[in-house]
C-alpha cells in the first residue's frame, strides 16, 4: 500500500521535471528555431527529468521520505532508465541526425545510424580499460560496468566543468580585475572600425567597376580551368584581372582587421556593462559573493578532504540547484554559439547526453560530500565501484583544469589592455 | 558565469552541412552575380558593392554604387553586441530583410531586426531592448523602402510552397515591403528580366530617389549609395 502511494508521488514528481524540462526546451534551447522533429524534443525533456530524479531521491533519503524499500527500488529503476537512455537511445539519435544532414547517406540513414552506433559502443567500452574501476568479477552488461564508464566521462566534464568555474567566477565579479572602459576609448575604437569599413568599400568600389568594365569589352575574369586554360592564362594574363587579385588580398586583410576590431569594441562594450552592473545593488551583492566563493575556491583546491564529511544537507541542496543551474546556463550559452537550423538537432541530443553523464556523475561524487550514514543507499544501489578512484580522478582533472584556467585567463588579460592602449 | 571570452568561432562549413539564414551568400549573388563557393559565418560586418544602372534603358540613366552592408548576429545577441552592431545603422537608406523560408522562427524575428534597425536614432544610449511586439504604426510612417527576401525556396517541398509563399505575402505587406523567394545557390532566380530582376531594380532605384532626388539636391554620377545587410535576417541600405 505504502509502496503504491510512494510511487505515485514518484511519478507525480517525475512528470512535473519533464514538464519542465519541456518549457525549457522550447523557450530557451529553441527560441529561435522551428522544431520539426519532436522526438528530440521528447529525449531531451527525458533525460533531464530522469536526471532531476535522481537528485529527488537523494534529498528523500537524507530526509528519510518515503519506504526504504521503495527508495531502493525507485533507485534501481531510475538507474537503468537512465543508462538505457545515455548508452542506447541518445548515441543512436545523434548518429542518426547527422547522418540525415549529410545528403550522400540519406538512403540508408537507419544502416549508417547502426554502424555509428556500434563504433561509438566500441570506443565506449574501450574507455574502460586503462582505469582500475571495476573488479572483474562481473557480467558485461551489468549496470556496474556501464555505470562505471558513464561515471568516467562524466566525472572528467564535472572536473573540468569546476575547475574553469573555480577560476572564472571570482575573476568574473570581482571588481578589482575590471579594467577600466571610458565612452571615450569606445568612440575611438568605433571610428577606427568605420574607417576601415570605408577603406573595404572604396576598394570593393574599384573591383567592381573593373569586373564591370571587363565584362564589357569581353574579358571575362573566369579563374583558369582545366588544362588549357591553365596554359592560356600563363602567357596571356590581362592587367584587368592581375589587379582584381592584388586588391582582393588587400580587401582581405582589411576584413580580418575589421573583424577583430568588431570583437574589440564588442567586448568593451561588455566590460562597460559590467561596470555599471557592479555599481547596482544586485552587483555589489554578486561582487561580495565572488569574494566569499573564491575564498572558499581557493580553500578547495588545497584543502579537498578536510571538511567533506561535515557538509550538512543545506550545501548539499545548494550544490544540487547551482550546479543544475549553471549547467542549463552553460548549456544554452553553448548551443546559442555554435548552432544554426541544420545542426540544432545533433547539438540538443549532444547536451542532453552531456547533461546525463554529468548528473550521473554529480550522484556519484556527492556521495563525498554526504555524511556518513547517508552513503549507504549510493553504496547499495551502484554497486562495487570503486569510489575512491572517482574521488582522486575528480580531485586530478579538478587541480589540472583551474591551474590551466588561471594561465589562460592570466594571459588573456594580459594581452587586453596592451591592444587598446595602442594607437 | 559571464565569460570575458567571446563565443565567436570562424569555421568555414560546407553548406551541406551548417548554414545560416544565407544573408551573405545573397549578397554575393546580388553584387558578382556569382554563387558563393564558400560560405563561412559572418562575424561583425562584411560589405560588397553593387554597380547599378538608375533607370536603365532610359534617356536619363545613370550609374550608382551601392554599398550592401551585411551585419552578422543573431536578434537574441548579448547586448554588447547589439550596442556595437547600431554603430553601422547610422543614416541608413534602405532596408533588406532577409528570412529563412524553411524555419518559421526566422520571419518572426524579422519585426525584431527592423525595430532594431529603425529605431537606432530614437534610443541615445545605443542598446536597443524590445518585447517582439509588433506595432503597424511604426512601419506606417517608415521612410525607409524595405525589401523582404526569403531564401532557400529549393528546399521547400512543391506541396508545401503555396502555403509557405502565402504566409510571406502576408509578412511583406504588413512591412509594407515588396517581397522576393530564391535560392541563393542558384542564379536563374535573378536572371535578367526575371519578374525578381525587375523588382530588385525597382527598389534599388527607389532608394535612390528617395536618397538624392527628393532632396532635391546634385546629382553626382556615380556617387556612393550605402546599404547594410544586418545581423541574421536583416540587411539594410544605408548611406552616409
Amino acid at each position: 500500500m505504502s509502496f503504491l502511494i510512494d510511487s505515485s508521488i514518484m511519478i507525480t514528481s517525475q512528470i512535473l521535471f519533464f514538464g519542465f524540462g519541456w518549457l525549457f526546451f522550447m523557450r530557451q534551447l529553441f527560441k529561435d528555431y522551428e522544431v520539426r522533429q519532436y522526438v528530440v524534443q521528447v529525449i531531451f525533456s527525458v533525460t533531464f527529468a530522469f536526471s532531476c530524479t535522481m537528485f529527488e531521491l537523494i534529498i528523500f533519503e537524507i530526509l528519510k521520505v518515503l519506504n526504504s524499500s521503495s527508495r531502493y527500488f525507485h533507485w534501481k529503476m531510475n538507474l537503468c532508465v537512465i543508462l538505457l537512455i545515455l548508452v542506447f537511445m541518445v548515441p543512436f539519435y545523434i548518429g542518426y541526425f547527422i547522418v540525415s544532414n549529410i545528403r550522400l547517406l540519406h538512403r540508408q540513414r537507419l544502416l549508417f545510424s547502426c554502424l555509428l552506433w556500434l563504433t561509438f559502443m566500441y570506443f565506449f567500452w574501450k574507455l574502460g580499460d586503462p582505469f582500475p574501476i571495476l573488479s572483474p568479477k562481473h557480467g558485461i552488461l551489468s549496470i556496474e560496468q556501464l555505470i562505471s564508464r558513464v561515471g568516467v566521462i562524466g566525472v572528467t566534464l564535472m572536473a573540468l566543468l569546476s575547475g574553469f568555474g573555480a577560476v572564472n567566477c571570482p575573476y568574473t565579479y570581482m571588481s578589482y580585475f575590471l579594467r577600466n572602459v571610458t565612452d571615450a576609448d569606445i568612440l575611438a575604437l568605433e571610428r577606427r572600425l568605420l574607417q576601415t569599413m570605408d577603406m573595404i568599400i572604396s576598394k570593393k568600389k574599384r573591383m567592381a567597376m573593373t569586373r564591370r568594365t571587363m565584362f564589357q569589352k569581353g574579358e571575362v575574369h573566369n579563374k583558369p580551368s582545366g588544362f588549357w586554360g591553365m596554359i592560356k592564362s600563363v602567357t596571356t594574363s590581362a592587367p584587368g584581372s592581375e589587379n582584381l587579385t592584388l586588391i582582393q588580398q588587400e580587401v582581405d586583410a582589411l576584413e580580418e582587421l575589421s573583424r577583430q576590431l568588431f570583437l574589440e569594441t564588442a567586448d568593451l562594450y561588455a566590460t562597460k556593462e559590467r561596470i555599471e552592473y557592479s555599481k547596482t545593488f544586485k552587483g555589489k551583492y554578486f561582487n561580495f559573493l565572488g569574494y566569499f566563493f573564491s575564498i572558499y575556491c581557493v580553500w578547495k583546491i588545497f584543502m579537498v578532504k578536510f571538511w567533506s564529511q561535515h557538509i550538512s544537507f543545506i550545501l548539499v541542496g545548494i550544490i544540487i540547484v547551482t550546479s543544475i543551474r549553471g549547467l542549463l546556463i552553460t548549456l544554452t550559452k553553448f548551443f546559442y554559439a555554435i548552432s544554426s537550423s541544420k545542426s540544432s538537432n545533433v547539438i540538443v541530443l549532444l547536451l542532453a547526453q552531456i547533461m546525463g553523464m554529468y548528473f550521473v556523475s554529480s550522484v556519484l561524487l556527492i556521495r563525498m560530500s554526504m555524511p556518513l550514514e547517508y552513503r549507504t543507499i549510493i553504496t547499495e544501489v551502484l554497486g562495487e565501484l570503486q569510489f575512491n578512484f572517482y574521488h582522486r580522478w575528480f580531485d586530478v582533472i579538478f587541480l589540472v583544469s583551474a591551474l590551466s584556467s588561471i594561465l589562460f585567463l592570466y594571459l588573456a588579460h594580459k594581452q587586453a589592455p596592451e591592444k587598446h592602449m595602442a594607437p | 558565469m559571464e565569460s570575458r571570452l567571446l563565443p565567436f568561432c570562424h569555421f568555414p562549413f560546407n553548406t551541406d552541412l551548417i548554414t545560416g539564414v544565407g544573408k551573405s551568400s545573397l549578397v554575393h549573388l546580388l553584387c558578382q552575380n556569382q554563387v558563393l563557393g564558400n560560405p563561412s559565418w559572418t562575424v561583425g560586418c562584411s560589405v560588397d558593392v553593387r554597380v547599378h544602372d538608375y533607370k536603365e534603358g532610359t534617356p536619363e540613366e545613370k550609374t550608382y554604387y551601392i554599398e550592401l552592408w551585411d551585419v552578422g548576429g543573431s536578434v537574441g545577441s548579448a547586448s554588447s553586441v547589439k550596442s556595437t552592431r547600431a554603430v553601422f545603422y547610422n543614416s541608413v537608406n534602405g532596408i533588406i530583410l532577409v528570412h529563412d523560408l524553411t524555419n518559421k522562427k526566422s520571419s518572426q524575428n524579422l519585426y525584431r531586426w527592423s525595430l532594431e534597425a529603425l529605431n537606432r536614432d530614437l534610443v541615445p544610449t545605443g542598446v536597443l531592448v524590445t518585447n517582439g511586439d509588433y506595432d503597424r504604426e511604426q512601419f506606417a510612417d517608415n521612410q525607409i523602402p524595405l525589401l523582404v527576401i526569403g531564401t532557400k525556396l529549393d528546399q521547400i517541398h512543391e506541396a508545401k510552397r503555396h502555403e509557405v509563399l502565402t504566409r510571406t505575402a502576408f509578412l511583406a505587406e504588413d512591412f509594407n515591403a515588396e517581397e522576393i523567394n530564391l535560392d541563393c545557390t542558384n542564379p536563374r532566380y535573378l536572371a535578367a528580366g526575371s519578374s525578381n530582376a525587375v523588382k530588385l531594380s525597382r527598389f534599388f532605384d527607389k532608394v535612390i530617389e528617395k536618397r538624392y532626388f527628393l532632396r532635391e539636391g546634385n546629382q553626382i554620377p556615380g556617387f556612393s549609395d550605402r546599404k547594410r545587410f544586418g545581423g541574421g535576417t536583416l540587411k539594410s541600405l544605408h548611406y552616409d
